[in-house]
This record gives structure tokens, sequence and C-alpha cells, in this order.
């Protein structure tokens, strides 16, 4: 039995400890706000925090997170209103929004580490996470905003 | 820029469905059928799509007596903002507040909110003037029960803001308060609709709303296709033959069964290539989760006969079609006499282009759940062409198309590849098999080794030049064609991929010839943002380019030049089949005066003049594509070791009147995005009759590191009496030739063969 704490909710999961955490979270406990892009951390889609530091769920088996805390986009903020939410409103970031959880995720991560971030440093922990529709710009732009408030 | 609060969209769900808006009494405006033709100002191809448009009030506006507006979003949403542009020009119409404005999702039903195929960058230049006369009958219909309960004359009342005031008297009534007075309103003739004055519109053309959901979106709570959850579901991944045309001879799943999880493992019907949108068949498994499906296909033992395509290889397919376009091919236009005009040139430029397969890869890869059951299907699915998947779910699985309901989702990325709904047929197949609710998910690797891939081309083009000026130009395209995944043996280009930059060549040149040699598929061709219009777009407007470095010209002043004076061009009998994007010349006509207006617009914002660092250098394309005009300059930066870094694109659009500006600015970032992933790394190839990569790995696109440190967005100002023309995909073909032009410019290194790849290396 693997135990994890999901958005601050206990859960408990006695199936393949091999499952990717992500198809646990999607699939076994409905939260499909975390989504699948390639199973293989390339691309970002996934990126939840685990211990409060970003993390490829499609690569993370259950056995790996036992005991963990783990932060979905859904547990961001009770709100919606955590900085980088607000601020990927401010800047307009989505076009089809499929990747934006995991944008999201990953930034509000970098922030937590590194609350003003330049733009290389924005660029660099930005780049496993692939946005098909071309976001970037305003990606930039709004980690930019959520790190200044400006 | 202010944002407006957004209202929140309702999300897709069987309850959505019953609860059909024409069916809640004391809510629905019921207004009068209109004529489909309507009183627009302009005709459009729209009625030669299937079921045309609908403008009527009933199908797409219903108000609750608390004076909430919901409005149905009838196309797709996969990026480009339309389920809030279109339901926002019906809001201004009808003088709606957009905060009381909550935005619905139409399932698939043509007959009923007319054509819902989201493709062809068609929706807003198809439906705004049927959006518009929705909201201004609604809007008059509002306006005529509030005169009607003051007694006063309809001419002394006017919709304001969601209520309707008389202002002699300053009394108002809500539109909740008018609604079921305005219901039973008679019937407005189309001839008597006024439309507003587009000086007096809030939202059309401001850029002011934000997207309906986009605090779903950064909340997670955004509901796509990979979201549908139904009680008792099961979740399936499938083996697909690996090469297009293979089939199944046996497997062994009894490895396969031991995967924690796995429920059931068994085959999946196929149709025999070209098999259009149908499953190419393979072997499923069904498990508990998504995760153990895909691990218990891992396990799976699995013998294929890979059929007649399995010798194709990318390679060798390369120099059978740079091959094909060196000899002559079907004359397609015809203009002079270009073969005597490049004999007696005193110059002969000529440039050899080829680009290469590319997989779609939306981030959200097809995804589909089905629920059939008593005879009838439910679908949930990203869909672009919610009617078409109707009908072939009714025909797949020998149901009436009454019969089947499809819920469209968000679509996680389209790039025409959800346009094919292979995967809601695939779904609808296994949920009729195991008689419960199945979502099948495509896995990266099965998008993109089982696309339905952008072509491959070789392009040839041979320029003559005479005293300093171009008199001849022969351009030969060669690439299997869309048609080879419905018909077999298609070898030739058909008139929608011919008229995609190709033989539309705007072009004041005497001496035009456009040939179009055979090519044979090996693979399944489908259609991908901006289609054929990539390769076209690259060859010419590199060769353009290369002409003015011959004749060391300016590229722009060369650009303009070839262009020639502003005029509608008249291909006359010089094209057969002469496709125009569906569209009427009248209302489209191929117009090099605004043309050369894009390229003189980004010449001027984005300083084509101006001086660059060592390394770095300009580039500019211009393309006329989905009836837009588009022109784009690139700044390239490229170290020594070949690096290439963008500083700087600019890029300006004419796309007519438009409604959504800022996300005319988002699709054009997005499309220089798509643009630098094309052009630096896009490329898909076949050995063995496989697609060698599978994942972002090998099918490499673009990432914030290769974004451009800025993107500027030019749209020219037309008039509103210019129709709009398309926006999601004309920002794409000229972004690759500029970006190439550009690495010329800083290295003197010309880029022919697309992807970029290592070419630079030691550049
Ligand atoms: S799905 Fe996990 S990184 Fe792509
Ligand atoms: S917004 Fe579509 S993939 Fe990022």
């Amino acid at each position: 039995m693997i135990e994890v704490t999901v958005n601050g909710q206990k859960h408990s999961w006695d199936g393949d400890p091999a499952l990717p955490l992500l198809w646990y979270l999607r699939d076994e406990a409905g939260l499909t706000g975390t989504k699948f892009g390639c199973g293989a951390a390339l691309c970002g889609a996934c990126t939840v925090h685990v211990d409060g530091e970003a993390a490829r769920s499609c690569i993370t088996a259950m056995s790996a997170v036992a005991g963990t805390k783990i932060t979905t986009i859904e547990g961001l903020d009770p709100h919606g209103n955590h900085p980088v939410q607000k601020a990927w409103r401010e800047a307009n970031v989505p076009q089809c929004g499929y990747c934006q959880a995991g944008q999201i995720m990953q930034a509000s991560a970098l922030l937590q580490q590194n609350p003003h971030p330049s733009r290389e440093e924005i660029r660099d922990t930005m780049a496993g996470n692939i946005c098909r529709c071309g976001c970037y710009q305003r990606i930039e732009t709004a980690v930019h905003l959520a790190s200044t408030g400006t | 820029m202010e944002n407006l609060i957004a209202p929140r969209i309702e999300i897709v769900s069987r309850r959505a469905i019953l609860r059909g808006l024409g069916i809640t009494a004391g809510l629905v405006l019921a207004a009068p059928v209109l004529s489909r033709k309507g009183m627009a100002a302009y005709a459009t191809g729209a009625d030669k799509m299937p079921h045309g448009t609908v403008n009527d009030p009933r199908v797409f506006v219903a108000i609750a007596p608390d004076g909430t507006v919901t409005i149905i979003a009838a196309r797709s949403e996969m990026g480009t903002g339309i389920r809030t542009s279109l339901p926002m020009v019906v809001a201004d119409e009808m003088e709606a507040d957009w905060s009381r404005v909550h935005v619905r999702q139409a399932p698939g039903d043509e007959a009923k909110y007319g054509n819902q195929d989201t493709d062809g960058s068609r929706s807003t230049r198809h439906f705004l003037i049927p959006m518009r006369q929705v909201g201004a009958a609604a809007r008059m219909m509002l306006e005529a029960a509030a005169a009607a309960q003051w007694n006063v004359p309809v001419t002394e009342v006017k919709a304001v803001n969601h209520e309707v005031v008389h202002a002699k008297t300053g009394r108002k009534l809500g539109f909740g308060a008018l609604a079921t007075a305005a219901a039973a309103q008679p019937v407005i003739e189309v001839s008597q609709l006024r439309l507003k004055d587009p000086k007096d519109f809030r939202y059309i053309g401001k850029g002011t709303v934000g997207i309906v959901d986009l605090h779903d979106i950064t909340t997670g709570q955004a509901m796509y296709g990979s979201d549908t959850r139904l009680p008792n579901m099961k979740y399936a991944v499938i083996a697909r033959p690996p090469v297009v045309g293979g089939k199944l001879v046996s497997f062994d799943a009894a490895d396969a069964m031991k995967v924690s999880g796995v429920e059931k493992v068994m085959e999946v019907k196929a149709w025999p290539w070209p098999s259009k949108f149908q499953p190419v068949g393979g072997v499923a498994v069904i498990a508990r989760n998504t995760g153990a499906a895909i691990m218990g296909r891992d396990a799976l033992k699995i013998v294929w006969d890979d059929g007649p395509n399995a010798t194709y290889d990318s390679v060798a397919y390369r120099t059978e079609l740079e091959e094909a376009a060196r000899k002559p091919g079907d004359v397609v236009r015809n203009n002079g006499d270009a073969d005597a005009a490049l004999k007696s040139a005193d110059k002969v430029v000529v440039g050899e282009y080829y680009l290469p397969h590319l997989a779609h890869a939306s981030m959200e890869t097809p995804v589909a759940t089905a629920h059939v059951a008593d005879g009838k299907a439910e679908i949930w699915a990203p869909v672009q062409s919610p009617g078409g998947t109707r009908e072939d779910v009714a025909k797949t699985l020998g149901i009436p198309v009454e019969n089947v309901t499809v819920n469209v989702t968000l679509l996680g990325g389209g790039f025409g590849r959800k346009s094919k709904c292979d995967f809601a047929l695939e779904a609808a197949l296994l949920s009729q098999a195991i008689g419960a609710p199945v979502k099948v998910q495509w896995t990266r690797e099965d998008d993109i080794r089982h696309d339905f891939y952008h072509t491959v081309s070789a392009e040839r083009i041979e320029a003559g030049i005479k005293d300093g000026k171009v008199v001849a130009w022969r351009h030969r395209s060669v690439a299997p064609s869309i048609l080879s995944t419905f018909v077999p043996g298609a070898k030739h280009e058909m008139p929608i991929e011919l008229g995609m930059g190709f033989v539309d060549l705007p072009f004041d040149i005497a001496n035009i010839r456009c040939e179009n040699p055979e090519a044979a598929a090996h693979t399944r061709i489908g259609w991908f943002r901006s289609v054929s219009n990539i390769p076209h777009a690259f060859a010419v407007q590199t060769m353009v380019a290369e002409i003015a470095h011959e004749l060391g010209r300016d590229p722009k002043d060369m650009l303009l030049e070839l262009i020639g004076p502003a005029r509608l061009v008249d291909l006359g009998p010089s094209v057969k089949d002469l496709w125009d994007y569906g569209e009427p010349l009248a209302s489209y006509p191929n117009d090099t005066g605004r043309l050369r207006g894009v390229v003189e617009l980004v010449a001027e914002k984005g300083e084509w003049n101006r001086p660059v660092p060592k390394g770095h250098g300009l580039g500019i394309a211009v393309h006329r594509s989905f009836v837009s005009y588009v022109a784009t300059i690139v700044e390239v930066a490229v170290d020594a070791k070949g690096n290439l870094t963008i500083p700087r694109v600019d890029t300006a659009i004419d796309c007519g009147t438009f409604v959504n500006p800022e996300r005319i600015r988002s699709q054009i970032e997005g499309a220089a995005i798509m643009g630098i992933s094309l052009a630096k790394y896009g490329e898909v190839t076949f050995k063995d009759g496989r697609a060698v990569q599978g994942n972002f790995d090998g099918f490499q696109v673009a990432r914030i590191g290769d974004s451009p440190m800025v993107t500027n967005v030019h749209i020219a100002p037309s008039g509103p009496d210019v129709p709009p023309s398309g926006v999601g995909e004309p920002g794409l073909p000229p972004f690759a030739p500029a970006l190439c032009n550009a690495i010329f410019a800083a290295t003197g290194k010309r880029v022919r063969n697309l992807p970029i790849g290592k070419q630079l290396e030691g550049a």
C-alpha cells in the first residue's frame, strides 16, 4: 500500500507500484488537470510538485512518491489565484491551453526557488516545457510579471 | 490592456446535451428562422460547404430570467480563440454585456448549426455575418418587446448594454425581464435586420475580451478530449501496424494480460489502405487506467505483415522526387512560353528545394471516449469536424446518424490532425465490442508514427533573366497528394493543393509555367496547418531572394518588382480548375495591392533597412494564403558554431475586417514558433516503411530557448467593407523562407533544404 498526500488529502494506492504518478492522478484520482504529452520527460505537460519541487509525473513511479506531498495544478492555490496563475491571465498566455498546467507548475516551482529569475534563467528552467501553439513569448512575460508584480 | 471578466464556459456533458436550448421553456428567445443567404454584404464560399451557415437566433441564443445570455459556440476551439470570438460577435450585435454571457459548446449537428468543420481558417470569414445577424435579430426582438410593453414606437427605444432604454422617459428594462415577451415577437424579415454601425462596436475589433476558457485553463479545470471520465469507463491503447497498408498476422497477449490492471486484449477492425479516416486496425489493450494499458501494450508480441509500403525509405524517395522535378510534368499553369524565354535568357537562376514530412504533434495527442449502447453512440472528443465525425461514427457502427451524439471538448491543439476522426472511430468500435465506455488514448509515439503527415516535396524553380529583369519562371512542384489517403493510386496534387501558393503566383512575369510531375504516396498524407503553402512559399520566396542576390538588388525591392503594380491577378485560362480557398474571387480577389501593402507595412514597422550587428541578418518573405496577406521580416543571429537565435520578428497581416486583434497576435506569434520548429528541426523520415522518429527527442519542436526575443505583429487596418479572411494558418508559410533568407544575409549560406538541422555548422 502506497500512501501519498495530494493537494493536502491523503491517498492510498494498492495497485501496481510501477504505475506512473501521472496516470494515478488522472485516471485513478480523477485529477485531470495534469496532462500527458510525451510519457518520457521530454515535454513537461505532466509537471507537478513533489515535496515542493517540480517533477515529471509521467516517469515518476508511484513507488517513488510514497510518503511525499504532491501538489497538482488543482491544488496550487485554493482560488486559482497563485501569482503565476494571475500573471498567466494578465498576459493572456494560453492558446489551446493544454500545456499550460505544466508550464504554470514549472514556473511556480522556479519562482519558489528563485523569486527574481533573469531572462536566461527563465528560458533555462522553462526549456523542458513544450508549447506546440507557441506561447513562449507570453510565458516569458508572465513569469517575469509574476516575479516582479509588474 | 484591460481584460473584461470572462464568462465561465459550460463544460460539455450529457446533461448539457439533453438540456438543449430550444426545449427549456421560458428561456428561449423565439425568433424567426432567417434565410440562409441573409443580408451579407459580400458572398463567401460558406454556401458551398456542407450545411452552409445558420443565422437563426433560436439556435444560438437563450436569455434566462436573471438576464444571463447563453450563446452557442459551434466551431471547435483548438487555440485560435474562436469559441470566444464568434460568441463575442453575437454579444456585441445584441448589446449583451459580455460579463453576463455564458458560452456553451454545440455538439456535432450541422443541420442545426451550419458547417462545423473547423479547418481552412474559415470560421471568421464564413460566420462573421451570420453571427452578426443572429445578434441583430436578438437585439431587435428585445427592442420590439420593450416598445410594446411601453406602448411607444420601436424607433424610440434602443438596446444598450444588456437593457433596453426609452430615452424620452428614462425607462429601462433588462434583457432578463424582456426575454419572454421578446420570444413572442413576430418574425423579422432578413431585409429588416439592422446591423450595428461598426463605429458602435464594443467588442468586435477591440481585443479587450479574454478567452472564455482562460480561468479554467490556468486552474486545471478546462476539459480537453483527454479529460473525459465516465462511470465504468475503460482505458485503451492500441498497437497499430507500423507500416501504412500493413496487417495484423497474429498476436500473443499472455504477457500483456499479466500486467496489473490489464483487463482485455483484442483485435481492432482494420480498413484497407487507403483507409481515409477509418482506423488502420491493430491490437487494443484495455485496462483500468492508461498507464496499465501502455505497460500491457509493451508486453504484447505481435506479428505484422508490412504490406506494399514496407520499402518506403526517405533517402531513396527524396532522390526520386528531386529527379522528377528535373523533368517535365503535368502543366497546371501556363502563360506565354516559359521554355523559350528560359532558352533565350541572359542568365537562368535555378533553385532546388526539399521539404520533408512533418508530424502535427499537437500537445494533446489524439484521444477519444465513446459509449456505445442500445444502438446509440455518444462520443466525447477533441475533433475539428464534429459533423463529419458524427457521420463517420454512424457509418462505422452501422447505426443511424440521429443515434450518434458527438460532444466537442476543448482541443489541445489541432493543426489539421484532429480533422481526421480515426481516433474517435477506434473508441466507438471498442466500446461497441466490450459494452462499456472506452477512452482510447494515443501515446506520443502513436501520434508521430501514425499521423496523417504533411506531404514531402521537391520544388524546382528556374528563373530566366534578360536585361536585368525576370522574364521567365518555371516552377515544378512534386509531392504526394492528400488525395492518396482517399483514392488508390492518386499521384498528382489536387486543385486545392496547387492553389496554395503555386499556380496562384501573383508575379508580374510574362512567361510563367507551373508543372506537377507525379509522385506516389507510401504513407498517409493529410493536411497540416497551411498545407501545401509551406513548400510552395518556401520555394518561391527563397527564389526571390536568390534572384535579388544574383542581380545585386535589395530583396524587398526585388520582391515588390516581381509582384508588380497593384492589380487584381486574373489568371484567366492559364489555370484549369483554379481553387481559391473555396471563395468567390469577387469577394476575395488575389489583390497585389494588398500584397504590396503588407510588404511595405512590415518593411516600415520592421525597420527593414536597419543596421544589424555582425553575424546577424535580415530576411523578408510575403505570402497570400487563406485569402489573407502576410509578410514577415526575421532577424537572425548565427554564432561561430552555427547556432542560430532570433532577436526579432516582425509580421504584418492583412486579414480584412478583424474581430479579435489580440487573438490575431497570438496566432501570429504562434506561427513564428511553428515556423521555427519546421525550419530548424521538423522532419519525419521513413525507413523500412516505418516512421523513424517517435517522440520529442527525435521529432524536435521549438522550445522557449528557440523563441524570438520579440515578435511584433502589425495588423493592416482595413476598412469594415473588406471581408474577413484567414488568421490561423496564413502566418506560417512566409516564416521559414524569411528565416532562411536572413540566414543567407548573416552568413552567405543558402538553405534550400529543410530542416536546417546541422547545415550551418562551419558556415
Ligand atoms: S508527459 Fe511527462 S514530460 Fe511529457
Ligand atoms: S497553449 Fe497549446 S500547447 Fe501550449
